[in-house]
């Protein structure tokens, strides 16, 4: 018996049951094998357990911003004054481009909390400082592209598509929050 | 290199501008002709291929979590093995999986030895596959070296301190390789660099070793000549299904060392961090190592002793010249045939050798373990190459039609 | 002859590996061998037992012994409840910093801080302990021939020295200990620690606890390792079977 006489495919026959089946089980073998390589780029454990942040609110006075991080990210914690408060509730949230009430955004209406990266291509917005531009509604400006946030968060202008991200927070106590 | 009838018509849009898939067909598939009685021990040189992707592809991913500092060096691996995903069965398989892949390298050199592939006309073949081999060697003491432990600082230490062997130069040239006065963070940083590099390099030694292969086809059991196409048939699917058993065997072992023994081959001085003042008691290197480090210490003087060792490597590129038999399996040789025999106990013995202290009755053995080991290729294998007296061989592969003993035993290595 | 190649070669990879791991030194004593829960293929850690463990490492051995890389969130590895786990956090003071004034301050733990060391450096370390170097504990068990039995031995292994041997200054003798003479006193004492369980704490059953304890602490992956080993070892032995009888079906018309 020879090469040629064997052609091509040799002597493997084509819809052979045990061929296919090994096949597969080799298919899945090789990709389970890939899992823990593609795994091993996820967040890992020492890195998921510093992903919550506890932030003591008592040093922050009305109308006064911090910044902490969370996750590696800055997040905006605002003691809003009253009139912040009253200017965020009083739009409509139907008429904005990404409507959303400023009850749900801040169930407690002193207290904002957003994560602040701009929604557009992910610079920090301005406004924190009280120096620094707070936009055209009072919030926040992002520079890199002029996107403008109201007192809520909330996108108002430009290009970004949506409202500044609020995490997942508790309150702990009345002046302490968990962020995460 | 003939067009391939491809039915799908995506693949022969591909096909008709880049011929990838018929090089493919022609190097490892149904076109390439390999000699139809090839037995398991040929499983290794593919086997090897495979070992070097998949240390290559764990790597990688240990790379990317792995800090190269004198500093921190421990803990990144630590993190590996406790916070990374399945960052423990990256590293215990990265480092079993180098073991193992010297395991079949051995064997894979033992295999060319007994069935004379390194003779005419595939010297090149056997040369590459040594600087093959010298590549892994430096690539493995170099990647033993990133995790910083207590054996990893001592073995680069001793190791690169055998520079200094070389007169006037050698201190000149051994700092340069620490980058400062002794092994540190400069040492450790460009080990890192170079780990990532050589596996590359290897790479491209093996498309050389596989370029020479291809030109003369593999040898076989037999060592006589492919004669015609009876004497073959394709590689795909005959050895590709062959190797998916060896590759199972092996993937068995090797899963059962990174999950149940994870630890044996290693070292537990190494989960100690490196401290340059401190060196422990009994340094040995890697098992793949022991028997180089005999020949090294059987040596009394330091600068003989480093070139007793290189020669021991350097022997081996010349043995398809010391090599004067007109056969070339070991099959049809009688008398050459003990000789292998005590050529792989030898090597074993001078890995043992390797791993005891150079004291007492060790020394001797060592000596002349190591003495043996150049008495066989630089008298024994020209001198029973002259005056042996080969078995008779078979005419062809296909039929081999000679002496009954011989025959049988031809027809066995065919069932195979 | 082929049999015979294989015969050298298997015993060659036996003996080149068994030769790697001879003694460490000479007048050292063997561990003495004992089964533990971990051994095996299908090997577990006794959480009540590892939770003893951390208590005697917690009361006993921290005062010297560095664990630095467990941090406090994996001591729910060993069956402590989250709240649990915080709270023995938080009963530590941990250096932070610096703040916004600019300087280092100390809060309670958190689940994410490792535990804390005792000295802040090896040389502190050295100053008040006559010049020995208590080592960190993570990775004791797999640093050490025989881990766990050696340190099993070691903590219960103390006694007299023989007759004729002349301890150095400050030292005690333990024949497990390489040298015989080792720097830390005795660290075990029947009722060292009062468990919560109401497990008798003598000195073998402490030297256990504690034993299980710094074997996880080694190997944290150890039972996630023999799970996912049986899985996969069932299937590489399938696939391998099928290789097998595949290359038997392709080779079939050969002959």
């Amino acid at each position: 018996m020879t090469a040629a006489e064997h052609g091509h495919g040799g002597g493997m026959p084509r819809r052979d049951f045990l061929i296919v089946a090994t096949g597969t089980v080799a298919v899945v073998g090789a990709a389970a094998a890939v899992w823990p390589l593609v795994d091993s780029m996820n967040p890992a454990s020492d890195t998921l357990a510093l992903a919550s942040t506890e932030v003591d609110l008592g040093p922050i006075a009305e109308g006064q911003s911090i910044t902490v991080q969370w996750r590696g990210k800055p997040v905006f914690i605002r003691h809003r004054t009253a009139d912040e408060i009253k200017q965020a509730r009083a739009t409509d949230a139907a008429t904005l481009p990404d409507p959303m009430r400023d009850e749900e955004r801040a169930p407690n209406a002193k207290w904002l909390v957003l994560v602040g990266v701009c929604t557009h291509l992910g610079c920090i917005p301005l406004g924190q400082k009280n120096a620094e531009p707070k936009g055209e509604f009072g919030g926040w400006f992002c520079p890199c592209h002029g996107s403008h946030y109201d007192t809520s968060g909330r996108i108002r202008k430009g290009p970004a598509p949506a409202n500044l991200e609020v995490p997942k927070y508790t309150f702990l106590t009345d002046t302490k929050v968990r962020i995460g | 290199m003939s067009e391939m009838q491809l039915k799908n018509p995506m693949l022969r849009w591909i096909e008709y501008r880049l011929p990838i898939f018929s090089f493919i067909d022609h190097s490892v598939g149904s076109q390439y002709p390999a000699p139809k009685n090839l037995n398991y021990w040929w499983n290794f040189g593919s086997l090897a291929g495979i070992a070097l992707v998949m240390q290559i592809a764990t790597g990688i991913m240990l790379a990317m979590h792995y800090t190269p500092h004198a500093d921190m060096a421990f803990d990144s691996v630590e993190r590996i093995m406790r916070e990374v995903n399945y960052g423990w069965l990256l590293r215990y398989f990265h480092a079993n999986g180098a073991s193992l892949f010297f395991l079949v390298v051995y064997i894979h050199i033992f295999r060319g030895l007994y069935y004379g592939s390194y003779k005419y006309p595939r010297e090149l073949l056997w040369w590459f596959g040594l600087i093959i081999f010298v590549l892994m060697m430096a690539t493995a003491f170099m990647g033993y070296v990133l995790p910083w432990g207590q054996m990893s600082y001592w073995a680069a230490t001793v190791i690169t301190n055998l520079f200094t062997a070389i007169p006037w130069i050698g201190v000149g040239i051994t700092e340069w390789l620490w980058g400062g006065f002794t092994v540190g963070n400069p040492t450790l940083v460009r080990f890192y660099s170079l780990h990532y590099l050589l596996p590359f390099v290897i790479v491209g030694a093996v498309f050389l070793h596989l370029w020479a292969l291809h030109q003369h086809k593999s040898n076989n059991p037999l060592g006589i000549d492919i004669k015609g196409p009876q004497d073959t048939i394709p590689f795909h699917p005959y050895y590709t299904y062959k190797d998916l058993v060896g590759l199972g065997v092996f993937l068995v072992v090797l899963f059962g060392f990174v999950f149940y023994h994870p630890n044996y081959m290693g070292h537990p001085d190494n989960y100690i961090p490196a401290n340059p003042l401190q060196t422990p008691a009994h340094i040995v290197p890697e098992w793949y190592f022991l028997p180089f480090y005999a020949i090294l210490r059987a040596i009394p003087s330091k600068l003989g002793g480093v070139i007793v060792m290189a020669a021991s490597i350097l022997v081996l590129f010349l043995i398809p010249w010391l090599d004067t038999s007109r056969v070339r399996s070991t099959k049809f040789r009688p008398v050459y045939r003990w000789f292998f025999i005590f050529l792989v106990i030898d090597v074993v013995l001078l890995g043992i050798v390797g791993a005891k202290p150079p004291e007492g009755i060790w020394i001797l053995i060592g000596r002349l373990a190591t003495l043996y080991y150049f008495l066989h290729f630089i008298i024994f294998m020209p001198f029973v190459g002259w005056f042996e007296r080969p078995l008779p061989i078979p005419d062809s592969i296909h039929q081999p039609v000679l002496g009954a003993a011989v025959g049988a035993a031809a027809a066995g290595e065919n069932k195979r | 002859m082929k049999r015979a190649i294989l015969a050298i070669a298997v015993t060659a990879l036996g003996l080149s590996l068994s030769a790697g791991a001879f003694a460490a030194g000479d007048d050292v004593k063997h561990p003495e061998q004992r089964s533990w829960s971990w051994d095996g293929v299908f090997g577990k850690f006794d959480r009540s037992q590892m939770q003893r463990g951390y208590q005697v490492y917690k009361e006993v051995c921290a005062a010297c012994h560095a664990l630095q890389y467990v941090s406090f969130r994996n001591l729910t590895e060993i069956g402590f409840s989250d709240g649990q786990a915080k709270a023995l956090a938080a009963s530590y003071e941990v250096d932070d910093g610096p703040n916004d004034d600019g300087e280092m301050f100390k809060r309670p733990g958190r689940l994410a801080d490792p535990l804390p060391k005792p000295f802040a450096n090896e040389k502190a370390a050295r100053a008040a302990n006559n010049g020995a170097f208590p080592p960190n504990l993570s990775l004791i068990t797999k640093a050490r021939h025989d881990g766990p039995n050696y340190l099993y031995s070691l903590m219960v292994g103390y006694g007299q020295p023989p007759a004729g041997v002349k301890l150095s200054e400050g030292m005690n003798y333990n024949p497990y200990f390489s040298g015989n003479q080792i720097a830390m006193a005795p660290p075990l004492a029947d009722g060292a620690v009062q468990y919560g369980d109401n497990t008798q704490a003598t000195v073998k059953q402490m030297a256990e606890d504690v034993t299980a304890f710094l074997t996880w602490a080694a190997e944290p992956s150890l039972e996630a390792r023999k799970r996912l080993g049986f899985k996969v070892m069932i299937f590489l032995l399938v696939m391998t079977g099928l290789f097998i009888a595949a290359k038997q079906r392709v080779w079939r018309d050969l002959h």
